[in-house]
């Protein structure tokens, strides 16, 4: 790295942590100003995810300084919790024991051993083609038919969004763009502050115009304002955020948009399923956020797409065989 | 390595694996002396009631195990250096009266003696109730154990414990285990009348710990 691009890093982390401390001071005083029982609810409820974010920042900032193996280990187990997650809630039977091992303990560290060795081509379809085959045929030699599709279909998903989406996040790690220094965490910091940003931002539009629900059936608290002000402020961000990537500022708001809105998919999909299942959050491990999983679950889903997009547009083709 | 230590290690390893929830319901971790029975159905109960014990409780509570399962070897080693148990011989659990051998009543009464024993030492004991692993669904009959050694030190707190889905990490015949996350939940003690029938007493500890798995 050349003092470039640690001035930019310099730059990025005071901006994060400027916005938290604006934030948690902004969250003292109106601790102290808001007096209904709801609103205090509220702040109190907004302060444990400012707390929260501090913890997380600070994990997040030691796995970058460790290299690309931190950050591969970080999501590695970022997806071993959220995979936990997910199989607690959407419930499995003593048949599927083996088969969750092996989702588990093998596919999930091989996933990520491939996208750290720079093994593309199979990075890409361990789970789409091998761990989709091996699921069924597995769960074949538990003996028990009961519920066959959709014990295999619950765990292929699980680990299609648990692990193979995720790992996504630091596979752009691996990106080979030219003019952009290869293993450069900032393209994965711009991932994930835009679509962070899109999501704490539709939360504060929400909270203070929201009134249309954009989604009652399946997430009675989103709402249009929110939405459209959280990806609207968040994409201002991201094309501020331009210099800090490979894109022009139009190429970087473009990019943005496809975060957020992706994002926003992983939301409302996310919270069908809770809602299916009749819970509000996937867990409690962050205080205020719920589970991994609810604070995943637009990464889950924008990640794939902001790889490949990228991919496909700056990453320099890779030679041909020529007959 | 020291025991403590080990402890510890063994306390945060059974946390990271099994992810306890922990709930509190109608009382507090505290230094009282309490025996905690809970339903059973994994070899992973124990350990992981006793891992989401405050750290001073924890050296303080001693789990009752089957000698037969933990007396052999390691499991010995681990079982006596780290959890500190009380070993006591399966199936001696039960009523001192309910059975006609001579040999199980022996076996009965000094299971008995051991726990109390314990108790005066003031040590806070785990029990499982149900003598054996069940499979998860409801909680099945007492052992009328749990009801002798009551009459014995009354004054000991007797707290409900419900655990679940630790059958889902390690279910019976399982070596390898599925890291989904459980549950512990703690009861308010159980308020017997001082003069409580065993067949009472035993009911209303187990429509305690039936009602916490509900909660």
């Amino acid at each position: 790295m050349n003092f470039h691009a640690d001035h930019q890093m310099l730059r990025i982390a005071g901006g994060v942590f400027a916005g938290l401390l604006v934030a948690s001071i902004a969250g003292s005083i109106l601790k102290r100003t808001v007096k209904s029982e709801h609103g205090q609810a509220t702040v109190d409820n907004m302060n444990a995810r400012v707390r929260s974010w501090w913890i997380m920042i600070v994990i997040f900032a030691f796995s970058f300084m460790v290299g690309p193996g931190g950050s591969m280990v970080l999501f590695a187990l970022i997806s071993l919790l959220a995979l936990r997650e997910y199989v607690s809630l959407i419930g499995s039977v003593r048949a599927d024991h083996r088969t969750l091992f092996w989702s588990f303990f093998v596919f999930t560290p091989i996933q990520y051993w491939f996208w750290y060795t720079g093994w593309y081509g199979l990075a890409v379809i361990l789970i789409p083609v091998y761990a989709f085959l091996f699921v069924p045929t597995r769960l074949v030699f538990a003996h028990d038919t009961t519920g066959f599709l959709d014990r295999a279909a619950r765990i292929h998903w699980g680990l299609m969004v648990c692990v193979y989406c995720i790992s996504y996040a630091p596979a752009l790690l691996t990106l080979n763009i030219e003019g952009y220094p290869k293993q450069d965490a900032k393209l994965l910091l711009f991932l994930v502050i835009v679509v962070q940003m899109s999501d704490v931002l539709q939360y504060i539009w929400g909270k203070l115009l929201g009134k249309r629900k954009i989604a009652p059936a399946i997430s009675p608290n989103k709402t249009w304002e929110g939405f459209l002000g959280g990806v609207a402020s968040a994409c201002a961000l991201g094309t501020g955020l331009w210099w800090m990537t490979p894109f022009t500022p139009l190429q970087a708001l473009g990019m943005s948009l496809a975060i957020t809105l992706m994002g926003f998919a992983g939301g409302l999909t996310m919270s069908a399923i809770k809602r299916d299942r009749g819970v509000k959050d996937f867990g409690e491990m962050i205080e205020g956020h719920g589970g991994i999983l609810d604070r995943m679950d637009s990464i889950c889903f924008s990640a794939p797409l902001f790889f490949h997009l990228t991919r496909w547009f700056f990453v320099a083709p890779h030679p041909v065989i020529k007959w | 390595m020291s025991s403590q230590f080990l402890a510890r290690l063994i306390a945060a390893s059974a946390r990271l694996l099994a992810g306890p929830t922990v709930r509190w319901i109608g009382l507090q971790p505290g230094r009282r002396q309490r025996v905690y029975f809970a339903n059973h159905t994994s070899h992973l109960d124990f350990v992981v009631l006793w891992s989401v014990l405050p750290h001073e409780m924890r050296r303080r509570t001693r789990p009752v195990a089957a000698q037969d399962y933990w007396s052999t070897g390691l499991r010995r080693r681990i079982a006596v250096g780290v959890f500190h148990a009380v070993l006591v011989e399966r199936g001696a659990k039960s009523a001192p009266q309910s059975s006609g051998s001579t040999g199980h009543l022996d076996a009965a009464r000094r299971t008995l003696e051991q726990l109390v024993e314990a108790l005066d030492k003031r040590y806070s004991l785990i029990i499982f109730p149900e003598g054996t692993r069940g499979s998860g669904e409801g909680v099945a009959a007492f052992k009328s154990g749990i009801y002798y050694l009551w009459r014995q030190r009354p004054d000991v707190e007797f707290i409900p414990v419900h655990l679940s889905n630790l059958n889902r990490i390690l279910p019976k015949g399982e070596i390898l285990p599925v890291p989904v996350i459980s549950h512990v939940v703690f009861g308010p003690p159980l308020q017997p009348e001082a003069n409580e029938s065993k067949e009472s007493f035993l009911a209303k500890a187990h429509r305690a710990l039936e009602e916490l798995g509900r909660s």
